[in-house]
C-alpha cells in the first residue's frame, strides 16, 4: 500500500497505480478523457491536471497530469489548486471550441462524459468566435454510427480498436485540430468488438446505430441487470427499454467476467426481442392438419392440459437457451426420467464430458478475467472469436502479459500504455492455436497448427505426455506437429499462470486432450487453469440438470412409449436433421411448444404458449465457467406472454400437481431446485431476495429523470396506473424507488450524481478496475473436487487417413449468423455470411471449382448445393460448412461426406 | 580564428569528397577514437563541454553516458543524426551536410563506437535534396573505404549507416517524435521517462544528436577537450554556426567562437540593417525563442547568457524584425506554422494554437475584439512546459509572449483601430 496526499488529506491506496486512478479509487472527482482503466494512460488530453508537490515541504509545486504521475508512497497533489482548476477549465474550453453546441439534439446528450466533465470543470461561457472545424462522416456499417464533428481527439477509440482489440481497419489520420478517426474508406468495421466504441467514446462520435432506429435518452430507459444470451460466456449486460420495446444493450461491468467490454453479437443481437417473429399470443390447433388459430391464455392452457392429461407418457425437451428455472420446471412437470436436454446427441455428450472434466480435473476453471491475466495460452479446437468472442478479446490481452514484465524491468509501470508499447514493440507472449483451419485470433498467436480434430487431439495428448510421462503417449505424430510439442511445453511450463482453452469443435477427443494437458501441468507444479467453451447461454446449466440428449427423446416416441411432448424454448430443426424432427413431431401426437420466437417447431405444435425472453423474465444462467448468474426482467411482457416456468407451473397446477402450488415467484423455483439437487444449493444466495429493500425502498428500474411517467398511458386513461407488480425481484418498474447504489447483483444502470455517462462505473467499484463494491456478482457452482485424483484420459485417437472421395466436413462458426436469436436482429443479419462450402485451394483446383461455383455436398444424411468459398488455411481433405444456418446443411459435424462438381458429374478423389 | 566545422567547405559549396576529406585530416578523430576505450571517448566528449546544438543544449557526453553499457545491455543500440532541420529561420545543419558530409558521418561513427551502436540513421528533412545526394554519396564512399561495415579499420567494431528521408513534419525534430516516425508511426512525441537512451528506436537504447553536434565530435577526439573548450569565448566550449536572416545587408551563416555577441553578429557579420529599415527586435535562435530588443544586443549568444532575459540561444540563427514589418503579421506567420505543425496529440497544443492563430488572423483582418489580447495572454500562461505533452506549444508561446511584452502597443492598436497599419 502507498500513502498518498490529496488536497492535504492522506489516503491509503494499492501500489502500482497512477494518481488519477488512485484519486478516483478513493472516491474523489477528477475529470479525464484519454485515460481508460482497461487501457491505461497516455497523457494526451491534459484534462486531469493537478498541482504536484515534490514533498511535504514544497509549497510551489507544478502542474502535472495525474494520469502520468505514479501514486508512490508520499506523492502529494492538490486537485483543488486554483491554477490546476483554471487549467482544467481551459482544456474544456479548447475542446468546446471545436465541439458542436448541439447537446439537446445530440444522441449522446444525457450520458455524455464530455457534458459531465464540462460541468465538473465549471467552464460555461464561450469566448472562441472562430469557425468550428468539420469533417465528413463515414458509413461504418449497420451497427456503429459515425459523427466526427463531435470528436475531441482523445485517442480512446483508436487505442481500443487497434491496441486493445487488435483491429486493423480503423486508424487515426491527420494532425493538429484535424485529427480524424475512421477507416481508409467507408465500410463495415471489421472488428467483432466495434460496438465498444459506443461506450469508449467520451462523447457522441460513435453511437449505437440500432438505437438510432428507435432512439431513447438514457434517462428515459428502463433498465435492469441482465446476462447476455448469445453465447456461453455469460457477459453481464444492461438492456434498456422504452414503450415496450428493447432499445439497446450496454455493458454491465463484472470484474471477473466481461470487465469493461462486450462483443458485437452481445450488444446488437437484442432486436430479436422486438422482432416480427415474437410470439405474443397463444395459438392452438384443435385437430391435426387444421390451421393454428390464436387463442386466449386460459383456453390454450386448458387445451394443453387436456392433451397432456390424455397422454400415456409425456416427455419434456428442455433448452440450453432457457433459464435454469424454466428447465427445472419442465423437469418437475414431466418427471426426471422424462426430461431430455434438447440438444443434439453429440453436443450433449460434449457438454457432459466438459462438466466431468471441470469437476474431476485439478485445474480450476478460468473466468474471462483469468484468461486475460494468463501469460501463456493454448487454444484448441475452435475459432473462439466466432463462438465465444469475449474469450478471444481476453486472449488478446493475455499475450500482453509476458511483455509487460519486460517493461516492468525497465521500470515502466503497466498503466503507462505508450511507454509499454514503445518498450515491447510488437512482442507478444505465448499463445498457441490448434484449429481445423485459420481463426480470427491467429494474428495474435505465436504459432498455429491446422489439422482435423483427431490430430488436434493427438497434439494435445502429446503435449500432456511430454509434460507428464504417466499420461498416455501418442505413437506417431505428424511431422509438422512434432517441433510444436516441445515449444508448447516450454511456453506453458515457463508461465506463471498458464491457461488451456478448448472448444470441442465437435470432438470429444479434443476436450479429453485439453483435460490431460491441464492436469499434467497441475501435477507437475504449474497450476494451470482450464477454460472450456459452452455453445449457449445456459448449456452448462442444462448439463448440470442432467438427463439425456435428443435422440433418446425421439426414441421414446418411436418406441411408442411417449405420445406427448412439451418443447421448451427450442426449435428442434436446429438440433437434428429435418427428416428426424418431422418424423418425431408427426409421430408424437400432442405437441406443446413454449417459446418466445416463432419457428418451424412452433409451426407444427398443437399448442403454442408465448414465452418471455430474457428481457421480460427473471432467472439464472450458468456460463461456461460454471458461474451461476441472475438476470432480471427489464420490461413487463406484452400480450399473453409469461415466463416459461410460469406456463409450466400453470400446466402442472392444471394437472392437479400439489408440489408446485408453492411456486409463486422465481425464488420459490430456485429454492425447490436447490433442495432437489445439491449442486444448486447456493442458488437462493446468488442475489438479494425479492424482499430486499434499501431504506424501505425497492431498486428503481427507471432513472430519477424518467420522463412521461404520468403521460405514457394517458391515451388509455388519464389516471396514472400503478407500476406493474414484480414479485420476483427487489426491483420495481418505476422511478419511485432507490436510486443509489444497490448490491452489485442488482445494479440497474451506472449513474452517480455528476456522472451521467458509463464512466459513472468508477463510483461502483471498490477500486478502479477492481471488483464492484461488495464483490462481483455471480457464484461459481462447479469447482474441482478437493481430491481431484482423476486418471488421465487414455483414448488417444488414431490419425485418420481419409478414404478416396471422402472429405471430413468440419463446422465453421460465425459470430454473426451462427447463433439463433441474434441472427434475427436486422443489423446482425446483414453481417451474416450466406451459406457456403469451404474448400482448400488444392481441393478446389482438383475439382475444377472456383470461388462462388456451386458444389454438390452430401454429408450426414443431408445433401444440397452450396456456393464454394475457398479457404486458404483449410488443410486439403476437409470441407468447412457454416454452423447454424437453419435448414442448410447437416447438424452433426465433424462427419465424413462427399463433394461433387455438378458440372462435370464426377466425384472428386483426393 | 579556427573554424573546424566549416573550414573544409569549398568556396563553391560543393561537397567535400572522401579524398579531400582525408587529405585535410579527415577521419583522424575516428582512427584515434577506435584506439581508445568507448568509455574514454565518452569522458573526452564530457570534458569538452560539448552541448547539443539542436537548441536544447543538453551536454552531449552526459547523454551518451546514459546508454546502458556492458555485456548485459540491451542490443542492438542505435545512433540517430537529427537532420530534420525544420525550425523556422534555421539553415545551419544544411550547410554542414551539403558542404562537408563526411564530417557528419565521422561524428556518427565515433558516437556509435562510444555507445556500442550497431546501426546509425540519418533522419533527413525531405526538402534537403542536395544534402541527401551528398550524404548518400559520402556514406557509399565511407563504406567502400572501410569506415563503415564490418570490422571498421581493423578495430572489430561494426556499424551500418542508413539515410532516411522524413515525410516532413516539424514534430520529427523532437527526438521522440523522430523515433516514432523512424519506426513508421505517427510523429507524436513520447512521454519521458523512459528516455530514448533506455527505450528508444524499436525499444532499444538510442542516442539522437543534432547534425552540428555530431560534426564537432571528430575534432574533439582529434585535438582534445582542452583545445575544444578553448575555442569558445565563454564557458560553453567550441565554435557555433550562427546565422542571421531578415532585412540585413548580408544575411548568412558564420562559424564563430561560442559566445559571440548578437551585436557583433548583426553589425559586423550581417553588415547591419538594410538602408531604410530600423531594427526592432530579434528571435535569437529560431522561431521558438523569445524576442530580444536593442538593449539586449551586447549579450553573448551562448546557452546560459540569454536566460536572464527570459530567452535562449536555441539554434543560434537569428531572425530580425524590422520597423516596416507588422509584428502581429509576423506573429500570425509563426503561429500559423506552429498550429499547422501541432501533431494533434495534446489538447492545449491542438486546441490552443489554432485559437491563437484564429485571433491573430482576425486582428490582421481588422476584426480583433476587446478581450482578444487577454486570450492570447492566457495561452502564453497555459501552454507551458509540463502543461503540454511536449515542447512544441511552449516553444510557440515564446515569441508570442515576448511580442506581447515588447510590441504590445501594436497588438492593442490592431484591436482599437480595427486595422493593420502596415497594410
Amino acid at each position: 500500500m502507498a500513502k498518498i496526499i490529496v488536497n492535504e488529506r492522506e489516503y491509503e491506496v494499492r501500489d502500482g497505480q497512477n494518481m488519477l486512478q488512485a484519486a478516483l479509487s478513493v472516491g474523489l472527482d477528477l475529470p479525464y478523457f484519454c485515460w481508460h482503466p482497461a487501457m491505461g494512460s497516455i497523457g494526451a488530453c491534459r484534462q486531469c491536471a493537478v498541482r504536484l508537490f515534490r514533498d511535504a515541504n514544497d509549497t510551489r509545486g507544478k502542474l502535472a497530469m495525474a494520469c502520468m504521475t505514479p501514486a508512490n508512497d508520499g506523492t502529494r497533489i492538490s486537485i483543488d489548486d486554483a491554477e490546476a482548476r483554471d487549467f482544467r477549465a481551459s482544456v474544456i474550453e479548447w475542446l468546446m471550441a471545436s465541439h458542436p453546441h448541439d447537446c439537446p439534439v445530440c444522441d449522446e446528450g444525457g450520458e455524455c462524459h464530455l457534458q459531465d466533465m464540462t460541468v465538473m470543470t465549471g467552464h460555461n461561457y464561450r469566448r472562441y468566435s472562430g469557425r468550428k472545424r468539420t469533417f465528413r462522416n463515414q458509413d461504418l456499417g449497420p451497427l456503429v454510427n459515425h459523427e466526427m464533428n463531435r470528436c475531441i481527439q482523445c485517442y480512446r477509440c483508436v487505442r481500443f480498436y487497434r491496441d486493445y482489440a487488435d483491429g486493423r481497419d480503423f486508424d487515426v489520420f491527420g494532425i493538429r485540430n484535424q485529427v480524424y478517426y475512421g477507416r481508409q474508406f467507408d465500410g463495415v468495421l471489421e472488428s467483432e468488438f466495434s460496438g465498444n466504441l459506443v461506450e469508449i467514446c467520451p462523447t457522441g462520435v460513435f453511437t449505437d446505430k440500432t438505437l438510432k432506429g428507435h432512439y431513447t435518452r438514457k434517462w428515459d430507459l428502463q433498465t435492469a441487470p441482465s446476462v447476455c444470451v448469445h453465447c456461453g460466456v455469460g457477459c453481464n449486460t444492461i438492456p434498456g427499454e422504452r414503450y415496450g420495446a428493447l432499445r439497446r444493450i450496454y455493458n454491465r461491468y463484472n470484474g471477473e467476467v466481461n470487465g469493461y467490454f462486450i462483443c458485437d453479437r452481445g450488444r446488437f443481437g437484442y432486436e430479436f426481442v422486438n422482432g416480427a417473429r415474437r410470439l405474443h399470443h397463444a395459438r392452438v390447433r384443435t385437430e391435426r392438419g387444421a390451421e393454428a388459430a390464436p387463442a386466449d391464455s386460459d383456453e390454450a392452457l386448458r387445451l394443453a392440459a387436456t392433451l397432456l392429461g390424455k397422454a400415456k407418457r409425456v416427455i419434456g425437451i428442455g433448452s440450453p437457451r432457457a433459464s435454469l428455472e424454466a428447465n427445472f420446471a419442465l423437469r418437475t412437470l414431466v418427471g426426471e426420467g422424462n426430461f431430455y436436454a434438447g440438444v443434439s446427441e453429440k453436443e450433449w455428450r460434449l457438454a457432459r464430458l466438459a462438466l466431468d472434466i471441470m469437476q474431476g480435473s485439478p485445474a480450476k476453471a478460468a473466468s474471462l478475467a483469468d484468461v486475460a491475466r494468463a501469460d501463456a495460452a493454448l487454444v484448441r479446437g475452435e475459432d473462439v472469436t466466432q463462438t465465444a468472442p469475449m474469450l478471444a478479446l481476453a486472449l488478446r490481452q493475455s499475450v500482453r502479459q509476458a511483455p509487460l514484465r519486460k517493461a516492468a524491468k525497465l521500470r515502466i509501470p503497466d498503466w503507462d500504455a505508450a511507454g509499454v508499447r514503445n518498450a515491447v514493440q510488437e512482442e507478444k507472449g505465448p499463445l498457441y492455436i490448434a484449429s481445423t483451419f485459420g481463426t480470427r485470433l491467429d494474428d495474435a498467436a505465436k504459432r498455429t497448427y491446422r489439422a482435423p480434430p483427431d490430430d488436434i487431439a493427438r497434439l494435445g495428448f502429446a503435449v500432456a505426455h511430454a509434460l507428464d510421462a504417466s499420461s498416455p503417449p501418442v505413437p506417431v505424430l505428424p511431422a509438422n506437429a512434432r517441433p510444436l510439442v516441445g515449444e508448447i511445453v516450454d511456453a506453458l511450463t515457463g508461465a506463471e499462470e498458464p491457461v488451456v482453452l478448448s472448444g470441442g469443435c465437435g470432438s470429444e477427443a479434443v476436450l479429453r486432450a485439453a483435460a490431460n494437458v491441464a492436469m499434467a501441468l497441475c501435477r507437475k507444479g504449474h497450476p494451470a487453469r482450464l477454460c472450456l467453451t459452452a455453445p449457449e447461454c445456459n448449456s452448462t446449466g442444462l448439463a448440470l440438470l442432467g438427463g439425456e440428449g435428443l435422440e433418446p427423446a425421439f426414441g421414446a416416441v418411436t418406441s411408442g412409449e411417449a405420445d406427448a411432448v412439451i418443447i421448451l424454448e427450442n426449435d428442434l430443426y436446429r438440433r437434428a436433421g429435418a427428416a428426424a424432427v418431422d418424423a418425431f413431431l408427426e409421430e408424437v401426437g400432442s405437441v406443446v411448444v413454449i417459446d418466445h420466437t416463432d419457428g418451424e417447431t412452433a409451426a407444427r405444435a398443437g399448442v403454442v404458449l408465448p414465452a418471455a425472453t430474457f428481457a421480460e423474465s427473471d432467472g439464472v444462467f450458468v456460463n461456461n465457467e460454471g458461474r451461476a448468474q441472475r438476470f432480471y426482467s427489464v420490461m413487463t411482457p406484452r400480450g399473453d406472454v409469461r415466463e416459461s416456468w410460469r406456463w409450466l407451473r400453470d400446466l402442472a397446477l392444471a394437472a392437479g400437481r400439489a408440489d408446485v402450488e408453492a411456486w409463486a415467484t422465481v425464488e420459490d423455483v430456485d429454492r425447490a431446485l436447490a433442495a432437489a439437487m445439491p449442486i444448486f444449493a447456493p442458488l437462493p444466495e446468488i442475489a438479494p431476495p425479492a424482499g430486499f429493500r434499501i431504506a424501505g425502498q425497492r431498486i428503481a428500474r427507471q432513472p430519477g429523470r424518467y420522463s412521461g411517467r404520468t403521460a405514457i398511458t394517458a391515451n388509455v386513461s388519464v389516471h396514472e396506473t400503478p407500476p406493474p407488480e414484480d414479485t420476483d425481484s427487489p426491483l420495481v418498474f418505476s422511478m419511485e424507488g432507490y436510486q443509489g447504489q444497490p448490491p452489485s447483483a442488482l445494479i440497474p444502470r451506472f449513474w452517480a450524481p455528476g456522472w451521467n455517462s458509463v464512466q459513472a462505473l468508477n463510483k461502483f467499484q471498490e477500486e478502479i478496475g477492481g471488483p464492484l463494491r461488495g464483490g462481483d456478482p455471480g457464484r461459481r457452482l462447479v469447482e474441482p473436487a478437493e481430491d481431484a485424483a482423476a486418471d488421465y484420459f487414455a483414448d488417444v485417437p488414431r490419425h485418420g487417413e481419409p478414404s478416396a472421395g471422402n472429405y471430413l466436413f468440419v463446422p465453421a462458426h460465425h459470430i454473426f449468423g451462427s447463433e439463433e436469436l441474434s441472427a434475427l436482429a436486422p443489423g446482425i443479419a446483414r453481417l451474416a455470411p450466406r451459406p457456403y462450402a469451404g474448400l482448400s485451394p488444392d481441393d478446389a483446383r482438383g475439382a475444377s471449382l472456383a470461388e462462388a461455383n456451386e458444389v454438390e455436398v452430401s454429408v450426414g444424411g443431408w445433401s444440397g448445393r452450396l456456393p464454394v468459398r475457398i479457404i486458404d488455411t483449410l488443410p486439403p481433405g476437409m470441407v468447412a460448412l457454416p454452423v447454424g444456418f437453419a435448414g442448410r446443411g447437416p447438424l452433426e459435424l465433424p462427419a465424413w461426406g462427399e463433394l461433387r462438381n455438378p458440372r462435370d458429374g464426377r466425384g472428386q478423389a483426393q | 580564428m579556427e573554424t573546424p566545422l566549416t573550414g573544409r567547405i569549398r568556396l563553391d559549396k560543393s561537397p567535400v569528397d572522401l579524398h579531400e576529406y582525408e587529405q585535410t585530416g579527415g577521419y583522424q578523430g575516428l582512427r584515434k577514437a577506435l584506439r581508445m576505450q568507448p568509455s574514454e571517448v565518452i569522458e573526452m566528449v564530457k570534458a569538452s563541454n560539448l552541448r547539443g546544438r539542436g537548441g536544447a543544449g543538453f551536454p552531449t557526453g552526459q547523454k551518451w553516458s546514459f546508454i546502458p553499457a556492458g555485456e548485459d545491455a540491451p542490443k542492438p543500440k542505435y545512433v540517430v543524426a537529427n537532420a530534420d532541420e525544420m525550425e523556422p529561420g534555421t539553415f545551419k545543419d544544411r550547410v554542414l551536410m551539403e558542404g562537408d558530409p563526411h564530417g557528419v558521418i565521422a561524428g556518427m561513427i565515433v558516437a556509435s563506437y562510444a555507445i556500442g551502436a550497431e546501426a546509425a540513421y540519418i533522419f533527413l528533412r525531405r526538402e534537403y535534396g542536395p544534402s541527401a545526394v551528398a550524404l548518400a554519396k559520402a556514406i557509399a564512399e565511407a563504406r567502400d573505404a572501410g569506415y563503415l561495415g564490418k570490422d571498421i579499420l581493423g578495430s572489430g567494431f561494426n556499424l551500418e549507416m542508413h539515410l532516411h528521408l522524413s515525410a516532413g513534419r516539424y514534430m520529427c525534430g523532437e527526438e521522440t517524435g523522430l523515433i516514432n516516425s523512424l519506426e513508421g508511426k505517427r510523429a507524436n512525441p513520447r512521454d519521458k521517462p523512459p528516455y530514448p537512451a533506455l527505450v528508444g528506436l524499436w525499444g532499444k537504447p538510442t542516442i539522437v544528436n543534432n547534425v552540428e553536434t555530431l560534426s564537432n565530435v571528430p575534432h574533439i577526439i582529434d585535438k582534445g577537450a582542452d583545445w575544444y573548450r578553448g575555442l569558445g569565448k565563454t564557458n560553453d566550449g567550441g565554435t557555433k554556426l550562427y546565422g542571421v536572416s531578415g532585412r540585413v545587408k548580408k544575411p548568412g551563416i558564420w562559424e564563430l567562437p561560442m559566445g559571440t555577441t548578437m551585436r557583433e553578429l548583426l553589425e559586423e557579420h550581417a553588415g547591419g540593417m538594410q538602408d531604410g529599415y530600423k531594427f526592432r527586435g530579434l528571435l535569437p535562435g529560431g522561431a521558438s525563442t523569445e524576442f530580444l530588443i536593442e538593449e539586449h544586443l551586447d549579450a553573448p549568444l551562448n546557452f546560459e547568457s540569454l536566460q536572464q532575459y527570459g530567452s535562449r540561444m536555441g539554434t543560434g540563427t537569428m531572425i530580425i524584425l524590422d520597423d516596416r514589418k507588422c509584428p502581429v503579421a509576423m506573429q500570425l506567420n509563426l503561429q500559423h506554422f506552429f498550429a499547422q505543425e501541432s501533431c494533434g496529440w495534446c489538447t492545449p497544443c491542438w486546441g490552443g494554437l489554432q485559437w491563437v492563430e484564429q485571433i491573430l488572423r482576425a486582428m490582421e483582418a481588422g476584426e480583433g475584439e476587446p478581450g482578444d489580447i487577454e486570450v492570447l495572454d492566457m495561452h502564453t500562461k497555459r501552454l507551458r512546459m509540463g502543461h503540454t505533452f511536449c515542447a512544441l506549444a511552449p516553444g510557440a508561446m515564446e515569441p508570442l509572449q515576448s511580442a506581447l511584452v515588447h510590441f504590445r502597443d501594436d497588438f492593442e492598436e490592431h484591436v482599437r483601430e480595427k486595422r493593420c497599419r502596415w497594410k
